[in-house]
């Protein structure tokens, strides 16, 4: 057997999920303690700078972006609890930090595996919606999109494909943008809700007891939207179902 | 239905546009929204299922751009040369800097050959020079023959799509339109009979045109030869017809070889409609006898567009529409929304670089999803194009009200730890304490549709400093 040092992994908890969602994080944790991984969450950055630079304001963000490379250059792997937020660090910070960041779904997939994760034994019984962050599908490359001509291959279902009992709501318009879009969410109220409301009755018509996803931003939206029109639907990241954390 | 709603673009004079307040007014009618929205998903999945009848789909996207790439980096050399092989082939060609320009040239031609009736085949290049009007002001009677142009010139509106101009419109609005102005029976909206009155309508005007105007899809630099794509073959019969045949193009139309066209023919059709091909790709190399053509080449801002880094990609554009089919924007707030002759996620990147301050929304008119990129037959890389003409939009100073303080009080939180934390805690602490009725009010744009998310008593970092370490 050759002997190596284990990875030197960080989490990050962006700063909507640190004071908004705990419990995404916290989840997350638990699930790559579980698996084995030793996991640090050092003091420093709170924020990649994305919203700021997406609303046109690039060096209003830079502040945060520079304590995101500053707290994360020690690490080997940072991972990242949203698909956009690591996007955005992977095209805009230095390439070192740069490339050493990844999204969850993916550090999972390509670095612990299915096997370990199918041997946590997680049950889910749902049926669930998937949607998976615009930026982790065309930005990261967690599944294919569906514009393009390639083999097909989806990480986040083949992942969630790991948990017992869970099974997968068909969608009319698998990967169609849900509308948040960051500041676009305020700045074009009228599309944004039209879009949201949208895919959730694509996945009301799939079944759909609960949706998972690779982004809280995301599920923001989708969430608030859902929970104006008193829709029971449960707004799940992709953590939370692994981990065993809801039910 | 019969109102009619005045869309003609006017460049330079008009108010900047605000997508967002006419998209809320598009999306008013959530019904017709729907239809609209499902009438463009259609395209995008016919797109889809041509695509996936192509093994080597990918490589086809790879050439094209490759292809555009490398004639935009060259363009001067291939334009002389598509002007010298159409000279050599009896064709007259005429340079024009602006779409003022442009216009005095194509009606100087006609005066010149006493034409009075112009027949027009698809081009959004004669939409962005405002041709129409300007002819019609010197007494030209202009009839556009591509029945979508027909039905929106009918009705004084402007194309809302590039591909589909009336896409925007159910057949009963076009039955009243017929109804109004070719004497269709009332509320008559078959397609079938609507066709039928278009068809004999646009013939009479077909049989007496003095001269007709194209556009042109692509020009080969080698042998002079201009290609001209339609479904309806309206081209083609104008030109046949008519002693004078105009063709207007961008400069950023002409294409090396006569071998790079298939490439070419192989994704346009494919990206547009979902179609193996178009029904007609007419190539013109020659008068024939008797008939006389000319070229107008025009820059119209283009060459500025060429010269700017992180944008000239944009022009590698062979206008397929895909990008609007398949934009989720776009397709709930239909193309009149962009208030630009190219609505839609090209048209954010192009418009911009044409009048910074009207169309400085535009670039704003995205989720940034990317599914536009991702389906550009020539691989333009629209989504951060978009990200970086909305960093000179509020580096111009027209950011939309409020945001460059909202975003620079933002950026100074988020890059202090201390100050995040304790800013965190306060805004957690009123969304829990103040009233439900209170904060929605105070969320603004986010809470007329959708709920805030309910805060949690700690953050994820206050909890990981007071938790027990595992081992």
């Amino acid at each position: 057997m050759i002997a190596f040092a284990p990875m030197k992994v960080a989490l990050f908890a962006p700063c909507f999920i640190d004071q908004l969602y705990p419990h995404v994080a916290m989840a997350a944790l638990q699930l790559l303690e579980r698996l084995g991984v030793t996991v640090a969450v050092p003091e420093g950055a709170v924020c990649c700078g994305q919203p700021a630079a997406n609303a046109g304001f690039e060096t209003d963000g830079d502040g945060a972006l520079a304590r995101f490379v500053s707290t994360f250059a020690a690490y080997e792997r940072v991972i990242v609890l949203s698909g956009s937020c690591a996007v955005h660090v992977r095209s805009h910070a230095t390439a070192d930090v740069a490339s050493r960041t990844t999204e969850l779904c993916t550090f999972l997939h390509d670095e612990i595996g299915l096997a370990a994760l199918a041997r946590l034994g997680t049950i889910f019984p749902r049926r669930v919606g998937v949607h998976i962050g615009c930026h982790a599908l065309r930005g990261l490359g967690v599944a294919r999109p569906s514009e393009l001509r390639a083999s097909p291959f989806d990480k986040v279902r083949a992942i969630l494909g790991t948990v017992r009992g869970l099974t997968i709501a068909d969608l009319a318009r698998a990967d169609e943008c849900c509308g948040f879009g960051g500041s676009f969410a305020v700045r074009e109220p009228a599309v944004s809700a039209k879009m949201g409301r949208d895919r959730l009755r694509d996945y009301q018509r799939g079944g759909a007891t609960a949706i998972v996803s690779t982004d809280m931003s995301c599920l923001m939206h989708l969430g608030g939207l859902a929970r104006r029109a008193q829709q029971e639907l449960p707004m799940l990241h992709v953590a939370e179902v692994l981990a065993g954390t809801t039910s | 239905m019969t109102a009619r709603r005045l869309t003609v673009i006017d460049h330079g004079r008009a108010a900047p546009v605000d997508h967002a307040a006419a998209a809320e007014r598009f999306i008013a009618d959530e019904e017709r929204t729907d239809w609209h929205d499902g009438a463009l998903w259609f395209l995008r999945q016919r797109r889809d299922a041509a695509v996936a009848m192509v093994p080597d789909w990918e490589s086809l996207r790879e050439n094209a751009s490759a292809i555009k790439e490398h004639a935009l980096s060259q363009l001067d050399t291939y334009l002389e040369q598509f002007e010298r092989s159409a000279i050599a082939n009896g064709v007259e060609v005429h340079w024009a800097r602006d779409a003022e320009e442009h216009n005095r040239i194509v009606y100087g031609i006609l005066e010149q050959r006493g034409a009075r009736r112009l027949v027009k085949s698809k081009s959004m290049l004669t939409e962005e020079c405002g041709l129409n009007r300007y002819l019609e002001a010197r007494g030209i009677e202009v009839v556009d023959s591509d029945l979508g142009e027909r039905i929106v010139q009918l009705r004084g509106e402007a194309p809302s799509h590039i591909v589909a101009p009336a896409i925007h419109l159910r057949r009963e609005d076009i039955g009243d339109t017929f109804h109004e102005h070719l004497g269709t029976e009332k509320g008559a909206s078959d397609p079938i009979v609507l066709v039928a009155a278009a068809r004999a309508h646009l013939r009479e005007r077909f049989l007496a045109a003095d001269a007709t105007l194209t556009g042109v899809n692509f020009a080969v630099a080698e042998t002079g030869v201009l290609v001209v794509v339609t479904n309806e073959g309206n081209a083609d019969l104008a030109m046949s017809l008519a002693p004078v045949h105009i063709a207007s193009m961008g400069i950023e139309k002409v294409i090396p070889r006569m071998a790079d066209l298939g490439v070419f023919l192989r994704v346009l059709a494919r990206s547009a409609t979902g179609q193996a091909s178009t029904v007609y790709a007419s190539h013109v190399r020659a008068p024939r006898s008797g008939q006389a053509i000319h070229v107008v080449l025009v820059d119209n801002g283009r060459s500025t567009q060429l010269g700017r880094t992180d944008f000239w990609r944009s022009l590698k554009c062979i206008r397929c529409g895909a990008c609007m089919n398949t934009c989720p924007v776009y397709r709930r707030s239909g193309g009149h929304s962009y208030g630009a002759t190219v609505p839609g996620p090209i048209g954010s990147v192009l418009t911009p670089g044409i009048d910074l301050k009207k169309y400085a929304a535009l670039p704003f008119a995205s989720t940034l999803c990317g599914s536009c990129t991702a389906v550009c037959p020539v691989k333009i890389d629209l989504d951060a194009q978009l990200y970086r003409w909305r960093q000179i939009v509020t580096k111009a100073g027209l950011a939309a009200p409020g945001t460059r303080v909202v975003m620079r009080m933002f950026g100074a939180v988020v890059s202090r730890p201390r100050w995040f934390e304790m800013i965190g805690a306060v805004v957690r602490g009123l969304l829990r304490a103040m009233p439900h009725r209170v904060m929605q009010k105070v969320a603004g744009p986010w809470s007329r549709a959708r709920e805030l998310p309910v805060a949690p008593a700690q953050s994820f970092r206050e909890w990981y400093r007071t938790r027990e370490t595992p081992s």
